[in-house]
């Protein structure tokens, strides 16, 4: 038997994103922009067992601590997704990420009929519906994006 | 209170609203058989924007205007000035707002009167915005409905045809959930009723699914149909096999109640014969003409005549 805390290393200051649905890691590093910002190293562990959810992903990322419209970013990909703010190698605060009451410029509306997906001066703007199944309302043309959708307009 | 406020979708329009809709339009009605013209929007401008072809609903609202002593301006092409020039509708609404005091928009994107109703400090209308929400001719519905029985509640309304793409069909279902009516949709099985319409529905609306035609005519008290557009099928075959099994002739509309009424948003196609335009129960003719007296009452109630 492999010691599975063993899979990713410690880290001293920074966030880890745990919890996030197996496969969706590298989704997760995409928003955050990670190849650009050489300044954090990042260990990632894909189809980590876990008893929770079966098989799961986790990111470390040193130095770096996330802004509140990466959380709502990440709400959308892993509702159930754990943060910890790691400081100096103990977790200084853990919370569950929250997918917001209104999204407004997160994702672009699946509807390709919809006025938002035009050249108009206007932000997209959604309203959650649900959170688990998560469903969410375009403000505009009211139709409801579920999370297979919202995934693919990410 | 419509006053001074927009009307996108029917969900702007409260419970009360619709009832003093109905009122009102009670009022316009017996004005304009009555051979009368009030004045109590002399001093308003209504603007029209039409960005694609709808001259039914445009000459509608511009009668109602009309018929109340208000003033028109409309850009019946609007899709040939400012949109070929690239200028964005939020520019084009930011503009009109200068020169109208109610705004009356059609346009093919969705959503789009709501963006223009964010930009424009007039109340809008919204007059169809693509596949999305076109409230006048929902609450001319209810209207025709309201007035022919009395009431809604008690009545069982069965809807006919493409209810997956049919705007009207979706925002009327929207709109009738809020009484106690019991609702039944006819269609066929690659034109049933999406699940985000169903889902908007409130708990404790009485709704059922059927196929069968022949025995929900004899038992409706409102048969609403529906146009079926040739170009939702990819199969041509199978088109003219539904439009063969879902239009309605004179043997069919012979099997109604005799009160019961036969509605369609017009214009049809081949959804209902010519036949069944004489029969005691055929109303959508009526049922358009109904669409004058509901916008002269929203347009007075937002405009806020005394
Ligand atoms: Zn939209």
């Amino acid at each position: 038997m492999v010691d599975k805390t063993l899979k990713i290393s410690k880290i001293k200051d920074g966030t880890v994103i745990d919890h996030i649905p197996a496969g969706k890691a590298l989704k997760v590093l995409n928003i955050l922009n990670i190849s650009e910002d050489v300044s954090s190293s990042v260990s990632i562990g894909i189809h980590v067992p876990s008893g929770k959810f079966g098989y799961k992903d986790v990111i470390k990322i040193e130095n770096r601590f996330l802004e509140k419209i990466e959380l709502d970013m990440i709400s959308l990909i892993a509702p159930e997704a754990s943060i910890s703010i790691v400081t100096d190698y103990s977790i200084k605060e853990k919370f569950n990420v929250e997918l917001p009451q209104t999204l407004l410029g997160l994702i672009n509306c699946a509807n390709q009929n919809c006025i938002t997906n035009g050249n108009e001066p206007v932000k997209s703007e959604f309203e959650t519906i649900s959170r688990n199944p998560i469903s969410v309302r375009c403000r505009y043309c009211e139709r409801e994006m579920n999370y297979k959708e919202i995934q693919a307009s990410m | 209170m419509l006053k001074n406020k927009s009307v996108v979708s029917i969900d702007d329009v409260s419970d009360e609203d619709i009832l003093e809709v109905f009122k009102v339009s009670d009022q316009m009605s017996k004005l304009i058989s009555e051979g009368k013209k009030s004045e109590i929007l002399s001093s308003r401008i209504m603007a029209t924007f039409f960005y694609e072809p709808s001259t039914r609903t445009r000459l509608s609202f511009e009668s109602a205007m009309h018929r109340l002593g208000g003033s028109v301006i409309s850009v019946s092409e609007a899709s040939s000035s400012s949109v070929a020039k690239g200028e964005t509708l939020a520019d084009t609404i930011r503009m009109a707002d200068a020169y109208s005091d109610v705004i009356v928009i059609r346009h093919p994107l969705e959503g789009s009167a709501r963006l223009a109703s964010k930009f424009s400090s007039k109340p809008v209308v919204n007059a169809g915005d693509g596949a999305g929400q076109h409230p006048t001719q929902t609450l001319l519905d209810l209207y025709t409905i309201k007035k022919e029985f009395g009431k809604l509640d008690g009545l069982k309304i069965s809807m006919v045809g493409d209810l997956k793409y049919g705007r009207t069909v979706h925002s009327l279902i929207r709109a009738l959930s809020r009484f106690d009516v019991e609702i039944n949709l006819i269609s066929p099985s690659i034109l049933r009723i999406p699940q985000h319409v169903m889902s908007r529905l409130p708990a404790r609306t009485k709704i059922t699914i059927s196929d069968n035609i022949e025995e929900d005519i004899e038992n409706s008290d409102v048969f609403y149909v529906t146009r079926i557009q040739k170009e939702r099928f990819t199969d041509q075959n199978e088109y003219r096999s539904v439009i063969g099994s879902y239009s309605i002739d004179g043997g069919l509309a012979g099997k109604m109640k005799k009160n019961a009424i036969l509605m369609h948003p017009l214009p049809r196609i081949d959804e209902i014969a010519p036949e069944v335009d004489y029969m005691p129960q055929a109303r959508y003719f009526k049922e358009a003409a109904n669409g004058i007296p509901v916008r002269m009452a929203l347009l007075s109630m937002i405009l806020g005549g005394e």
